[in-house]
């Protein structure tokens, strides 16, 4: 099984519950050791990286079943977000040296922008854990986007959405591939993986059972068995 | 069963804690002066309660561990900070110069030693632990504390030892105000306690840091994937955590100047208690709990007799642990 990722595309990966979609992702990240294979990234290996050393390389991920910091607001959870492309030392933060200071307004501002960019500036003070379910979901993206990424993977993030986030949803990653941030999803939803992918790998039982454009991954007959079902 | 919608153990809580209530309104009223008397104690004592208990809650709120060995910590800092008091040619009688260019120089320095060592103490004894049962690196704090405890009292023994009493005291430095018993030595205790538990909240609510320490108490795995090193972070927690209780421990011996090995023992669990009292986890909670540990120790010295402040105490450990078991102010940190 192997994976090619190209800059500034969509790319999809489908598979029933239980195909290891999610372990793929937490090995890129480096939550997961991985016990064989490569994780390469912009030519470099990457392979065993811890998760922090990971950011800092310029990827980021948000989680299928919603992982924020709870009892923060909106705004510092994004504002975690950009701890890796902040220089403060500790001596900067104790003696809250005027650096620091432009550091926390620049970082400030940038959440904001990010909130903004994703649709939910208006609760910026409010506890994550107070937002509806669907702007739980765009707040966990403006926070992985903080971390300035040029690969951002999205663990289904469409699950639980009504139709109308669901194409809301696909406008966003849109604009996210304006910013030049390549886009890695796991979905379930066909419409929205059909709508926004460029290329699409299905995985079964860890296996790649197909791979190409949503056309030819829709019509390729062991997808259809394997994952779609007979009626599909 | 509930009554007016409240669960018997509720109801029970409030009867238990309207009735301490209404008994010292009533010593108030009986003897308010020595009330107030009381009460200043109360809050030099528990100024540095809260120092302490500080470390506690800061420690389980981002590894979820009571680390034992905390209190000694805090016993260790006092020891340090009368070794190094020992190469300065202090006055014990007057306050010199000397004395005031000492006490400003030791502070930090005994603050960054002790944080020193709990670092390392953490990185020996409880990170090769992280992925273990929780009960592994409960059992290494407790033994921690045997160790840091059997160096001082290989340090200087079994007997307490004299820390050198230059703070500003005697005829000069005390009054009486209607009837109330004040020393430079109160005043100094409270505002140095309040000053370090202000920089501290300002330390974790303003800096990077003290948002990484928060994001990687809530969710490790999402604070790593944005770039925090967990292990930089909770390191830095042991840090902070050891600079309150070496400051703690100087305290104490410019107030008692008087240490003993053990002493972090006591101290330690009292401090545990406030942390508990004012929900772990929660640090305004410690600072408040410190507090309120620190007066009802007093008031139950004076009007219960001290033979029984401990039974108070811990009682109040296991009041709370029963009947309120996320404290004053609540856990900040819920139960994954």
């Amino acid at each position: 099984m192997s994976l090619h990722i190209k800059r500034g595309e969509v790319f999809a990966l489908i598979g029933p519950n239980g195909a290891g979609k999610t372990t793929l992702f937490n090995n890129v990240t480096g939550l997961f050791q991985p016990t064989a294979g490569r994780v390469v990234f912009d030519g470099r290996d990457i392979t065993g990286s811890k998760p922090h050393q990971v950011a800092r390389l310029g990827i980021a991920r948000t989680f299928q079943n919603i992982r924020l910091f709870d009892f923060m607001t909106c705004l510092d959870n994004v504002r975690v977000g950009r701890h890796v492309r902040m220089h403060a030392t500790l001596w900067d933060s104790l003696f809250k040296l005027p650096r620091e200071r432009r550091e926390e307004e620049k970082t400030t501002e940038e959440a904001m922008d990010l909130l903004r960019f994703v649709g939910i500036a208006k609760h910026a003070n409010q506890y994550a854990r107070n937002l509806p379910y669907g702007q739980q979901r765009r707040l966990e993206i403006a926070r992985a986007l903080a971390t300035d990424p040029k690969l951002l993977l999205l663990d289904e993030p469409a699950a639980g959405f009504t139709p109308q986030e669901k194409v809301e949803l696909m406008q966003l990653v849109k604009k996210i591939l304006t910013r030049g941030i390549t886009v890695f999803l796991i979905e379930h939803d066909m419409k929205v993986v059909m709508g926004i992918s460029e290329r699409i790998v299905v995985l079964d039982h860890g296996e790649k059972i197909a791979e190409g454009s949503p056309d030819e991954v829709r019509k390729d007959s062991k997808v259809i068995e394997a994952y779609l079902g007979k009626s599909a | 069963m509930a009554l007016g919608g409240m669960s018997l153990i509720d109801f029970l809580f409030y009867i238990i804690c309207a009735a301490a209530v209404v008994l010292l309104a009533a010593q108030a009223v009986i003897n308010p002066t020595a009330f107030v008397q009381i009460t200043v104690f109360g809050l030099a004592d528990g100024a540095m309660y809260a120092l302490v208990a500080l470390g506690y809650t800061m420690v389980y709120g981002i590894i979820e561990l009571i680390n034992f060995a905390h209190g000694d910590v805090f016993t260790m800092g006092g020891y340090i900070s009368a070794a190094i008091l020992g190469f300065f040619a202090i006055n014990e009688q007057t306050f010199t110069a000397v004395n005031l260019v000492a006490i400003l120089l030791v502070f930090p320095a005994v603050m960054l030693i002790m944080a020193a060592i709990n670092v390392g103490i953490e990185r020996i004894a409880y990170r090769p632990l992280r992925n273990a049962p929780r009960l592994a690196p409960l059992i290494t704090a407790i033994g921690m504390s045997f160790v840091l405890e059997g160096v001082m009292f290989l340090w200087h023994g079994p007997a307490s030892v004299h820390f050198p009493d230059i703070l500003p005291h005697g005829p000069g430095f005390q009054t009486t105000i209607g009837g109330v018993f004040v020393t430079f030595k109160d005043g100094f205790v409270m505002v140095t306690a309040v000053f370090l538990v202000t920089l501290l909240a300002i330390f974790i609510n303003r800096t990077k840091l003290g948002k990484a320490m928060r994001a990687t108490a809530q969710d490790k795995d999402a604070a790593q994937l944005m770039g925090i090193d967990i292990n930089r972070t909770i390191a830095a927690t042991f840090f902070i955590g050891a600079l309150l209780a070496g400051a703690g421990g100087m305290i104490w011996g410019l107030y008692f100047n008087n240490l003993f090995y053990n002493l972090g023992f006591r101290t330690g669990l009292v401090a545990f208690t406030s942390a508990v009292f004012g929900g772990i986890g929660n640090i305004p909670g410690a600072a408040i709990g410190g507090v309120l540990i620190g007066l009802i120790a007093a008031y139950s010295d004076s009007y219960i007799g001290s033979k029984w402040t401990e039974v108070v105490i811990f009682g109040i450990l296991i009041g709370v642990l029963v009947f309120r078991p996320t404290g004053l102010l609540g856990m900040r940190v819920p139960e994954k």
